[in-house]
């Protein structure tokens, strides 16, 4: 047997309070809460999280590989929209 | 605290090794789904129940014995578990409706010894949590196979009839563990009624205790299945005995 049929569901775990989630890896699942239960089994066992989100992947409109370089070369030459010339203080760690 | 008599002694080692049987032969029987779960994913959720209880095992059976010693050398009468979890997984709603009957009864059995002051107090505090995730991933499935398509349903029913006998033994009292066993079962029977009905099961109606009812695993005395399960996991210990790696 297969889990064809199961929709395929995206999992974004958030290691710790404070930071965001995270996208975490794909598995099946036959609804939500199944989803949910199959994310903890496969992607937390290890205490990686204190939070889950599952979404359909169907739910998910992703840029394409053919679109890249109007989508972000553009932003490759301009230099002063990155904030490199801050000096990021002290103590401060998931900038 | 004083210091225990030689009975209340042999009684803590006893209650210790009946439900670290338990544990243990659940775990051999879920680990059978390696490699054979319907999907990949819920092998991996009935491989992860199973490592929890062979962990509760491992503390319990050390408060009996040597756990190696007790888990590989055994032989099948001097096992002290409980009939159900035994039992063979057969198709995946039997497999689910023994996680149902048995996660329900090891949530409320440690929920009971961890409000006591008891032995196994602490240790239970910590498996509760554990077995409270192993009843909510039977409760979800029940509910999902049960009012399910009409073969999952079917299926789902004749899983829960057939393992109804072997649940009155759950509630048997055992020398050393200081439990409600009326509160115990009440709360159990209340909790499996509820998931099944909500879960268009009819709730079975054969005997659970008295002659008809199945249950002696306390006492020694198991199914035919049983041993050869025991054979396979005892089978590479006792071909090399001392082995590590």
């Amino acid at each position: 047997m297969t889990s064809d049929g199961w929709p395929l569901w995206e999992v974004f775990v958030r290691s710790r309070r404070g930071l965001s989630h995270t996208h975490a890896g794909s598995l099946h699942a036959p609804d939500a809460e199944m989803a949910l239960r199959n994310a903890r089994d496969l992607y937390t066992r290890r205490s990686e999280g204190v939070s889950i989100w599952v979404v359909p992947s169907t739910a998910i409109t992703a840029s394409s590989p053919d679109e890249k370089d109007p989508f972000f070369e553009p932003a490759a030459d301009k230099p002063y929209r990155h904030p490199t010339f801050y000096e990021i203080p002290e103590g401060v760690k998931h900038l | 605290m004083s210091t225990p008599t030689t009975h209340e002694a042999a009684a803590f080692a006893g209650a210790a090794l009946a439900l670290g049987d338990d544990a243990l032969v659940l775990s051999q029987r879920l680990g059978e789904w390696a490699g054979a779960a319907p999907v990949l994913e819920e092998e991996v959720a009935l491989a992860n129940i199973a490592l929890d209880l062979l962990g509760q095992a491992r503390v319990l059976l050390s408060l009996a014995g040597d756990e190696d010693e007790l888990a590989f050398l055994r032989e099948e009468r001097s096992f002290r578990n409980v009939q159900l979890v035994e039992q063979p997984n057969g198709d995946f709603a039997h497999t689910i409706a023994r996680q149902l009957y048995f996660s329900t009864y090891q949530r409320l059995l440690y929920g009971q010894l961890a409000a006591g002051d008891g032995p196994f107090s602490g240790l239970a505090a910590k498996a509760v949590k554990e077995v409270a995730y192993h009843q909510d991933h039977a409760e979800h499935w029940t509910l999902r196979l049960g009012d399910g398509t009409a073969e999952s349903h079917d299926r789902m029913q004749r899983a829960c009839d057939a393992l109804w006998r072997y649940t009155g033994e759950l509630f048997q009292p055992v020398d050393g563990l200081d439990l409600d066993h009326e509160a115990l079962e009440s709360a159990w029977l209340a909790s499996v009624t509820d998931v099944l009905g909500r879960a268009t099961i009819t709730l079975p109606s054969g005997p659970r205790t008295g002659a008809w009812a199945a249950g002696a695993g306390r006492q020694g005395l198991h199914t035919e299945s049983f041993g050869r399960m025991l054979a396979e996991m005892q089978h590479l210990h006792r071909s090399h005995p001392g082995a590590t790696w």
